[in-house]
């Protein structure tokens, strides 16, 4: 693709235990369109965070390339939305979504008023000074979500960031993603195990599969967008999706 | 138990004590100059007082203790924090640590009395000699027990410099273990007090000293609660200081 804003080539990563060598992915090829909804699927285990920490700078891979043509200059290009929420228990809930922008030059007003704004979205403005140990999971799991909207990176990278959610808050947040999304053109990259979720958020599912893990299957999901859930062409992309995983599994 | 059957108990308790303290010298089964019974303590200090003693040297000691505990929690979690963060550092000072750290602080005293005379200097060194090490480790624990997930929060908004860490997640998340120890040294620089000032340096050690040479132990009595008074009172301040830093745990 000529305008990939990630493109990972041959990429793999061993973890070393006790002279083992334990390898997660392997000569993995991937390309990001700029603003592509790409969803990532896969079995518990193949490797789908570990995708995510190596973008992030995380982990290191063993070999392999990983180009990026986010801005340059820009102090976060990507944030990541971990798989656990990963709040900061000593700060409020707004100083835990302003706590990316610190260090971007904004003033503590400026950080705040933004932090509002992304608590806001997520529907959690009436809960900024609470701490994280008073919230829901569902709660802490949105709080992270602001607080990777609130640096406004180029690429939006979410490991399950709807586990944790009853489906009525979950096909809200998916709503709200969605119009995010829409309206700044982020590409966002986003790990589920959710086929339904997967076809009604993505461009394009990557089916991740194997010991080592790699890209499996590729599925195009072409329903224009604002997408209607449980129509009849998503529902039909998710049985195929379906499909397409019971035979890689069944491959193995 | 309910609050007021345990607190009526815990007062019946200190009656019962200060009763018997105060009978056993009375009964001439005990000799009030070893023994004074509790009912000469109050006038014992209310003279200690008038004379203009008591406060000179509670000042005193208390500058010893403020100063001491400074300078010995301030080095120990800086040390504390250099080493938890940097293996090559803990390495480098292992061995330096497992020399120096068996030597009671009390050892100190020798080379404190050489060093900086009988002045308060001497009492000060001593205290943050004891406060140093108990503040170190828990310093130096409390870092390396931070939870690797949230150094990676840091790392994946860009913070990646050592200082950034240090600022952003390892001091905040090693401050309650970091308080602990502090808490600890709290008690152990009292202590720390009136051993250094044993020697001469001015303050209540001191006064205790010249007290029990003169058989005058009401006065003796009258520095020993002073110091228990203190203690409490230092000790409930910084439970509260440590309750409201660390109000954003469960
Ligand atoms: N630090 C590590 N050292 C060794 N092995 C690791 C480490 N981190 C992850 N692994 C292994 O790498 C593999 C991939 O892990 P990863 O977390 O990427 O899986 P995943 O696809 O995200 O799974 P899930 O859907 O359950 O979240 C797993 O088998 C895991 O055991
Ligand atoms: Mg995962």
């Amino acid at each position: 693709m000529g305008d990939a804003i990630i493109d990972i080539r041959a990429l793999s990563l061993a973890y070393e235990r006790g002279g083992q060598r334990n390898v997660i992915l392997s000569n993995l090829d991937l390309s990001i369109a700029r603003g592509e909804f790409l969803v990532i699927v896969g079995e518990s285990g193949v490797g789908k965070s570990t995708l995510l920490r190596v973008l992030i700078g995380l982990a290191r891979p063993s070999s392999g390339k990983v180009r990026l043509d986010t801005r340059p200059g820009c102090r976060t290009p990507m944030a990541l939305v971990f798989q656990d929420a990963r709040l900061l228990p000593w700060r409020r809930v707004i100083d835990n979504v302003a706590f990316g922008l610190e260090g971007s030059g904004l003033s503590k007003a400026e950080r705040r008023a933004r932090a509002a704004e992304m608590l806001a979205l997520v529907g959690l403005g009436d809960l900024a000074r609470r701490w994280p140990h008073q919230l829901s999971g569902g709660q802490r799991q949105r709080v992270a979500i602001a607080r990777a909207l609130a640096v406004e990176p180029d690429v939006l990278l979410m490991d399950e960031p709807f586990s944790a959610l009853d489906s009525f808050t979950r096909e809200g947040l998916q709503d709200e993603l969605q119009r995010i999304k829409a309206q700044t053109g982020k590409t966002v990259l986003f790990v589920t195990h959710d086929i339904d979720e997967a076809v009604t958020l993505a461009d394009r599912v990557v089916v991740l599969a194997g010991s080592p893990g790699r890209v499996a299957a590729e599925v195009r999901i072409d329903v224009p967008r604002p997408r209607q859930r449980r129509d009849a062409a998503l529902l039909e992309a998710a049985r195929s999706l379906r499909g397409e995983l019971s035979r890689r599994s069944a491959d193995l | 138990m309910s609050l007021v059957r345990s607190t009526l108990l815990a007062a019946a308790g200190l009656a019962a004590f200060l009763l018997f303290w105060e009978a056993m010298p009375r009964l001439g089964l005990i000799n009030p100059a070893f023994l004074p019974p509790p009912s000469t303590i109050p006038p014992a200090f209310l003279r200690e007082v008038s004379l203009g003693i008591w406060p000179e040297a509670v000042l005193s000691s208390l500058s010893h203790y403020v100063a001491g505990l400074a300078a010995g929690a301030g080095a120990g979690v800086g040390l504390g924090l250099l080493s938890g963060m940097s293996r090559s550092f803990e390495a480098f000072t292992a061995w330096i640590v497992r020399l120096l750290r068996p030597i009671p602080g009390l050892a100190w005293v020798p080379f404190a009395i050489i060093w900086f005379g009988v002045q308060p200097s001497a009492a000060v060194f001593i205290i943050a000699i004891g406060v140093f090490w108990i503040v170190f480790f828990a310093t130096q624990g409390a870092v390396r027990g931070v939870d690797r997930d949230l150094i990676e929060v840091a790392q994946a908004f860009g913070f990646r410099s050592p200082l950034a860490r240090l600022a952003k997640i390892l001091l905040p998340a090693a401050t309650p273990g970091i308080l602990v120890g502090l808490r600890t040294a709290l008690g152990q620089a009292w202590m720390a007090v009136v051993a250094a000032e044993i020697f001469g340096v001015p303050g209540v050690g001191q006064r205790m000293m010249q007290a029990s040479s003169l058989l005058s132990t009401d006065i003796v009595v009258v520095y020993m609660l002073t110091m228990a008074a203190l203690y409490g009172l230092f000790d409930s301040a910084f439970v509260a200081l440590q309750g409201w830093l660390l109000r954003w745990r469960a």
